[in-house]
């Protein structure tokens, strides 16, 4: 369980990116930070293994103070994977899953057999371990990213925009990859997105936040599309709009559910 | 021919010395301006200040400064050390650009994901910004070879051996196949360095090869090294200085 109370960061140039944020994240669950650009959720996501250091308040890790452990250790015990993968150019595809493992002092025979393990995983092809990254697609490389998240077996998984660069088709994927991963490990996963739509297929917790990283509305995707708490949750979530605003029509005598514009999209089961 | 095939070994052991005099100054000023480098990286407001002052650097005339050396060494007057070091500051003068602009192009997206897998600053430097720089750093290494061995020639008109002698003493006694000698084997011994720089590179930076943006990189930064130690990056630091220098060389 991640914690954090009244946290507050406010950067040297005097933008409050985070203000007096509350917010707890449920262990073994996926938690999805979502909102447009300036909402602070990446600074909210970095505050957890000190990227970026907060201002005041006390943010809690399994009830530790993060800010009592060495900042380099805590990182080590925590995933992270972000967009573009931020891959090491200079290391293999096999070395930059290592990383962590190896910081850590575990020996390279041993880290590198695990990391082959965790390839299959993430569904890469081993042949791939002696590539540099540069020679990978920009979805492979994400599933490197993902790989070298889990490396460490950390209990939390930082996830920052990871497939905001890769395309419809590969995200969709990379999407469906994460699910399976996550039904099978269980981890503690903070994502953060600006796309709703990924946020609700994600996300066993929603987080939409508003600028300055003030909690528009918090709760399951169903919750939130039952019950859009403000105007501006209803629009960002799009419930007037399109494929939200979902209708049953009765045809043949049956329950054929349409969208704004009737098209039909499906049949309700009964 | 005749005076290159009787004078064989003069030009042999003049060479040796010619390499024995460059070395030291390319690995001692590569050396040097790594730290020198960083912290002009580091440190916004160093930037400027570091970088102009290195490209002052530039400007001192060799000869004068090989004529002051031993006076401010406490060395004799025909000693090689007074060519090291001069050779050393010119070295300094190229390279910490070089290192400056080569750790600002190692990717932001790279070194965050580096801190955020848990480099201690220490490690995030040696073990990925450093490596990074590679290609461009090799670059710089590049023009400072070059530059040096050509520049060591300068040390025979104070005395210290190298194939400078040839010129001098050709140009003395008219004899031109001993000046051509001279120039063809520092045309040869810079030629042999740059290849074995760039086999250097080969090997250590396997990576560079398969990454297209390290090498436009590095094709970058010798295009703007080639057009003169002060032509790249921004007008702001740099100090229109160093064109005069080379012509008063």
């Amino acid at each position: 369980m991640i914690e954090f109370r009244t946290v507050t960061k406010k950067f040297p140039d005097g933008t409050v990116a985070v203000d007096e944020l509350s917010l707890v994240i449920p262990a073994r669950q996926t938690t999805v930070l979502v909102g447009s650009s300036g909402s602070g959720k990446t600074t909210i996501l970095r505050m957890i293994n000190r990227m970026v250091e907060k201002t005041s308040g006390d943010i809690e890790i399994d009830g530790e103070d993060i800010y009592a452990l060495n900042p380099v250790k805590l990182r080590r015990s925590i995933g992270y994977v972000m967009q573009n993968s931020g891959l090491l150019p200079h290391r293999k595809v096999i070395d930059n899953v290592t990383t962590v493992p190896v910081l850590n002092g575990v020996k390279k025979a041993q880290a590198r057999e695990a990391a082959l393990t965790l390839l299959d995983t993430v569904g890469l092809d081993r042949s791939l371990a002696e590539r540099y990254p540069s020679q990978l697609s920009g979805g492979q490389q994400q599933r490197v990213g993902v790989a070298r998240g889990l490396a460490a077996d950390p209990n939390i998984l930082l996830m920052d925009e990871p497939f905001g660069a890769v395309d419809p088709i590969v995200r969709s994927e990379l999407q469906q990859e994460l699910i399976r991963i996550q039904r099978d490990l269980g981890k503690t996963i903070v994502f953060v997105t600006h796309d709703i739509d990924e946020a609700f297929l994600l996300g066993d917790q929603v987080v939409l936040l508003e600028k300055g990283g003030r909690i528009a509305q918090q709760g399951t995707p169903a919750e939130i599309l039952s019950r859009p708490t403000s105007d501006f949750v209803a629009t960002f979530i799009g419930a007037d709009r399109g494929r939200r605003a979902l209708r049953v029509e009765v045809v043949n005598g049956r329950n054929v559910v349409v969208d704004e514009d009737g098209r039909p999209t499906g049949v309700l089961q009964s | 021919m005749n005076w290159v095939v009787n004078n064989l070994g003069l030009i042999w052991s003049l060479t040796l010395d010619h390499v024995a005099l460059a070395v030291p100054p390319i690995i001692l000023g590569f050396l040097i301006s790594i730290p020198i480098g960083w912290v002009a990286n580091r440190f916004h407001a160093s930037r400027g200040v570091l970088l102009t002052i290195s490209g002052l650097l530039y400007t001192v005339p060799s000869l004068p400064l090989f004529i002051a050396l031993p006076a401010i060494l406490g060395t004799g007057i025909l000693d090689p050390i007074n060519v090291v070091v001069g050779l050393t500051i010119y070295a300094v003068a190229l390279m910490v650009r070089s290192v400056a602009d080569a750790l600002a192009a190692v990717d932001a997206g790279v070194r965050q994901a580096a801190t955020a897998m848990g480099y201690s600053a220490w490690q995030r430097f040696w073990r990925v910004e450093f490596p990074l720089a590679g290609p461009v750093l090799l670059a710089g290494l590049r023009v400072v070879s070059v530059s040096t061995v050509s520049l060591v020639s300068i040390g025979s008109v104070v005395g210290v051996s190298s194939l400078g002698y040839l010129f001098l003493n050709g140009l003395q006694r008219n004899i031109i196949e001993e000046v051509a000698s001279g120039i063809v084997a520092t045309l040869v011994i810079a030629v042999v360095f740059d290849l074995l720089l760039v086999l250097a590179g080969r090997v250590l930076l396997p990576w560079a090869k398969a990454d297209p943006t390290a090498r436009r990189a590095r094709r970058k930064t010798v295009e703007t090294a080639i057009a003169g130690p002060s032509a790249g990056g921004s007008a702001v630091d740099d100090p229109a200085v160093s064109d005069p220098s080379m012509a008063g060389r």
